[in-house]
């Protein structure tokens, strides 16, 4: 059996071997497709003419962009910070209702930007509902402005921290247990164990989750618009809103993808090149809870305040609009249509991904390379990218070069698979380094197939990772708009696309029943696949 | 004190869980689907009943199919494409997104365009796909007064809204209001002003000032609100919202929006709109309108579809269910909104306003955009 290039030791590099054409084949085509916004970008940025650049390299912009940078690097650390705790919490420890915390957690995910932020105002905004709370027993007739950074930082966090919570917690289910018994054994505590022991071991999975963030910040437009924060892609979006300049908004994309690149030089850099899996024999079996004893209430107080800010704060305001609309006689529109639409193409969409997804973060941990390393990279370019950039490349190319697939779900699925394969790779990467490659050569030696050895011996060790990436692709496609505004078939409507409308045109009520049902029906699957998770 | 022990699988309490949130989800969803029984989204009241002078249109079924891109809300439009159906046996297919969404749509389809109608709600908006749009038949242009119309007949206005002042009723009345747009350059309104420069109604209303005053005038006004230290919102809709709630006390916007606050808040909502006077520029009149694509499969089917924007059923579903003013004679506007001929009006050709290059670049040069 020839040897599976690894790298045995920090820094150590094996000389790759060619990986299969199973592998390399399927990878070529996703790598196709994840380069058509690039390539979109970069001929439009072409056809621009020197005023286009003289505008882009103007003094304000490239002001705005260092804010944009600063504003990621803010929202990274917050959502680092706190998905870390929660995802040990709802793993490792015996919190109350840890079940219920580990579905409640990930939720926030489906929350459209535009409804965090314009919940977020509603009632925390200096006459928000808090304030109006607070000023018959305090007398306060108007809160502390959210507005700028502080109240985009919390909106984009509280959003986006389910990208690492679904990450790490993925690598903490298929961390060895032995690791932490060995700790605990040499007479370290619960503390000190995690810090020397588990954090190190999560590198990988909370680059990997920070990094999603820190790209999920650069494309965001929702929320930061309605917070008043002037960032980057804020400036695409007006290109194309007031100037309908659609080669101005493309060649300022590009600076967009220049600061990704450069994102995905340092993620590169922190997750480091060690060995995560065990590397002798070992006995599979269930992992230790910890008792958190005395701790339990502020662990508890600290993850309910968490759920009650980005969760039970956007269902509650939503609740009181519908509510209210419905008290004032407002007729609600009928949404399964829609309901169905949003699930059946989420589904559709965390298959497909998940599938793509799998030979790309094969490639990368089991080929090491200058082109798998490259290929991974490329997957994410997509998701730093403003929505209606990529939407308008698959405009471009559908419409012009596959006419019969334009307008339809493959071609919209497709867009979904090259917006979201990062949120699948991501995670299954951090996964499959916890895997031992030479359990896939025990098995190939004893004359199985590659692929046979990857789904009887692979994918059982892989579940906890699967089942995040299905997680988190499923749910980033219920929230979806753009794309989906742009590139869905005629008639087709999904429960984003029916809030954004409704919301767009001041029918809150009608806004706030399809948003509520987005929240309720996203809590199904990830509720049935925490439950899997944690068999 | 921390101790180890193995954990217990809860399965009976979670298969609770998931029960409890089937049940809730079955709830909202019942909820939305209550009172709808026309298959698109709920019309609350009846369509007003065709009176003795109104000519049913299209009477013979045409069928065929007809492809809209709409800038238009669904919740405005899809009541009136469900009668166009009923009536013509045309089957339409809409494609609802934003305005600059649509038209950078358009663009980069190129040839390969299925759109039919582009329907735009800000005249900035239909004049930047003007250059992809047919030229309209004098039948469906001359059933629309010229200045709310393309000035080279490519596209039709569809409804007018007028640009208003939405001022808080807790802290202002209307004799507190000045006169002229201009006036809110007064350093008294310093920190009480609220306005939208990205969107495309906003823009809309600064060509107009160019026109009608000046290009110094203009840009005088802008620096003078920016130096007024305006707060800055994403669209008119959060300006509405934010002046009732007293976190800015006026703010430049559309009409129609107010009433769509006060259909889901009541009477109690403190805001209200002001109509500038005395010819001024900030009370100009703007369109929603539409235009048949260059690339159009199906001319005769869009033809019918202009026309039957223009029925006096649709003009009058348009003031009456969406507040805006009808562009056609004899309809009688809601009469919850100020009618138009108690605004005073500025004279100005609304094609004009389609012209955006020099409005964009003024905003840039005055920093009020980016």
């Amino acid at each position: 059996m020839d040897a599976v290039g690894t790298p045995v030791a920090a820094g150590g590099w094996r000389r790759p071997t060619l990986p299969p054409l199973s592998l390399v084949a399927p990878s070529t085509l996703i790598c196709a497709a994840l380069l058509l916004p690039i390539a979109y970008v970069l001929l439009r940025t072409l056809g621009a003419g020197t005023d286009a650049w003289d505008l882009i390299y103007r003094r304000s912009v490239l002001d705005t962009l260092l804010r944009t940078v600063y504003l990621t690097a803010a929202v990274t650390v917050a959502t680092v910070s706190l998905a870390v705790p929660i995802a040990w919490l709802t793993v490792r420890t015996d919190l109350p209702l840890r079940r219920v915390w580990a579905v409640l957690t990930v939720l926030p995910l489906v929350i459209p930007s535009y409804v965090g932020g314009l919940v977020v105002i509603a009632a925390l905004g200096p006459k928000g509902l808090l304030q109006q709370m607070l000023e018959g027993p305090f007398g306060i007739d108007r809160m502390p402005d959210i507005y700028g950074l502080p109240g985009a930082v919390l909106v984009l966090g509280l959003l986006s921290y389910p990208y690492v919570l679904l990450s790490v917690r993925a690598a903490l289910w298929t961390l060895d247990p032995a690791l932490e018994e060995a700790s605990r054994g040499l007479g370290h505590g619960v503390w000190t164990t995690f810090r020397r022991v588990t954090l190190p071991h999560l590198r990988p999975a909370i680059a990997a989750g920070g990094l999603l963030v820190a790209l999920y910040t650069l494309s965001d437009f929702g929320a930061v618009s309605l917070l008043r924060f002037n960032s980057f892609t804020r400036v695409i979006y007006i290109q194309y809103d007031t100037a309908f300049d659609r080669t101005l908004a493309a060649s300022s994309s590009l600076v967009l993808v220049l600061v990704a690149l450069t994102l995905l030089v340092i993620e590169a850099r922190a997750r480091g090149r060690s060995q995560y899996h065990r590397t002798s024999a070992g006995a599979a079996r269930r992992t230790r809870v910890v008792r958190l004893g005395r701790w339990r209430w502020p662990a508890l107080a600290f993850i309910a305040g968490v759920v009650t800010l980005a969760l039970a704060l956007p269902v509650a305001v939503l609740t009181y609009w519908l509510v209210r609309g419905v008290q004032a006689g407002e007729s609600l529109g009928f949404v399964w249509d829609a309901a169905a639409s949003s699930l059946y193409v989420s589904a559709l969409a965390a298959i497909v991904t998940l599938l793509a997804a799998m030979p790309v973060a094969i490639l990368t941990v089991r080929h090491r390379g200058f082109a798998s390393a490259g290929l991974e990279r490329i997957t994410y370019i997509g998701f730093a990218l403003p929505g209606i950039v990529v939407a308008l490349s698959f405009v471009y190319f559908g419409a012009r070069y596959v006419t019969p697939l334009y307008q339809t779900l493959a071609l919209l699925v497709l867009a979904y698979v090259v917006l979201f394969l990062p949120v699948a790779v991501g995670t299954l990467r951090a996964s499959l380094l916890q895997i031992n490659p030479h359990i896939e050569e025990a098995a190939r030696s004893l004359g199985r197939s590659p692929a046979h050895v990857f789904i009887t011996v692979v994918v059982p060790m892989l579940r906890a990772g699967l089942l995040a990436s299905a997680a988190g692709v499923f749910l980033v496609t219920m929230k979806e708009l753009p794309a989906t505004l742009i590139l869905s078939p005629l008639e087709f409507r999904t429960l984003a696309t029916v809030t954004w409308s409704a919301s767009s045109a001041a029918f809150f009520a009608r806004a706030a029943a399809p948003a509520l049902l987005l929240v309720l029906l996203s809590s199904i699957p990830v509720a049935f696949l925490t439950f899997r998770e944690q068999r | 004190m921390f101790h180890l022990q193995f954990h217990k699988p809860h399965s009976m309490s979670f298969r609770v869980s998931i029960l409890t949130i089937l049940a809730a989800a079955l709830v909202v969803g019942l909820a939305c689907g209550g009172d709808s029984d026309d298959g698109g989204s709920g019309n609350p009241t009846p369509d007003p009943e065709p009176t003795a002078n109104q000519e049913p249109e299209a009477t013979a079924e045409v069928g065929g199919k007809l492809v809209v891109y709409s800038g238009r809300e669904e919740e405005l439009l899809g009541p009136l494409i469900g009668r166009f159906e009923d009536e013509t046996g045309i089957d339409v297919s809409v494609r609802y997104g934003s305005n600059s969404g649509l038209v950078a749509t358009i663009f980069e389809e190129g040839g390969n365009s299925p759109a039919d109608i582009f329907f735009g709600s800000d005249p900035g908006a239909l004049g930047a796909i003007g250059e992809r749009l047919l030229v309209l038949p004098d039948s469906i242009l001359d059933q629309v007064d010229a200045p709310f119309r393309s000035g080279v007949g490519r596209w039709v206005g569809v409804s007018g809204r007028a640009r208003v002042v939405v001022y808080n009723t807790d802290v202002l009345t209307e004799a507190d209001l000045p006169d002229s747009i201009y006036d809110f350059t007064d350093p008294a309104w310093n920190g009480r002003i609220g306005w939208a420069p990205t969107n495309g109604s906003f823009q809309a209303m600064v060509t107009a000032m160019r026109l009608i005053d000046s290009e110094d005038a203009a840009r005088g006004w802008l620096e003078g609100i920016r130096a007024n230290g305006a707060t800055e919102y994403p669209k008119n809709t959060p300006i509405v919202q934010a002046v009732a709630d007293g976190e800015i006390d006026v703010g430049f916007v559309n009409h129609y929006y107010l009433f769509r606050f006060l259909a889901e808040e009541g009477e109690s909502f403190s805001a209200r709109n002001y109509n500038l006077a005395g010819g001024d520029s900030g009370a100009v009149i703007l369109v929603a309108g539409a235009g048949i694509l260059d690339g159009a499969d199906h001319v005769p089917a869009a033809e019918l579809f202009l026309s039957f924007l223009l029925t006096p059923q649709s003009q009058q579903y348009f003031t009456d269910e969406t507040f805006e003013y009808p562009l056609v004679d004899g309809i009688e506007t809601n009469p919850l909104l100020v009618p138009l001929e108690n605004i005073e009006v500025p004279e100005l050709d609304l094609s004009g306003l389609s012209d955006l290059e020099g409005t964009v670049d003024l905003l840039r040069e005055t920093g009020v955009i980016p």
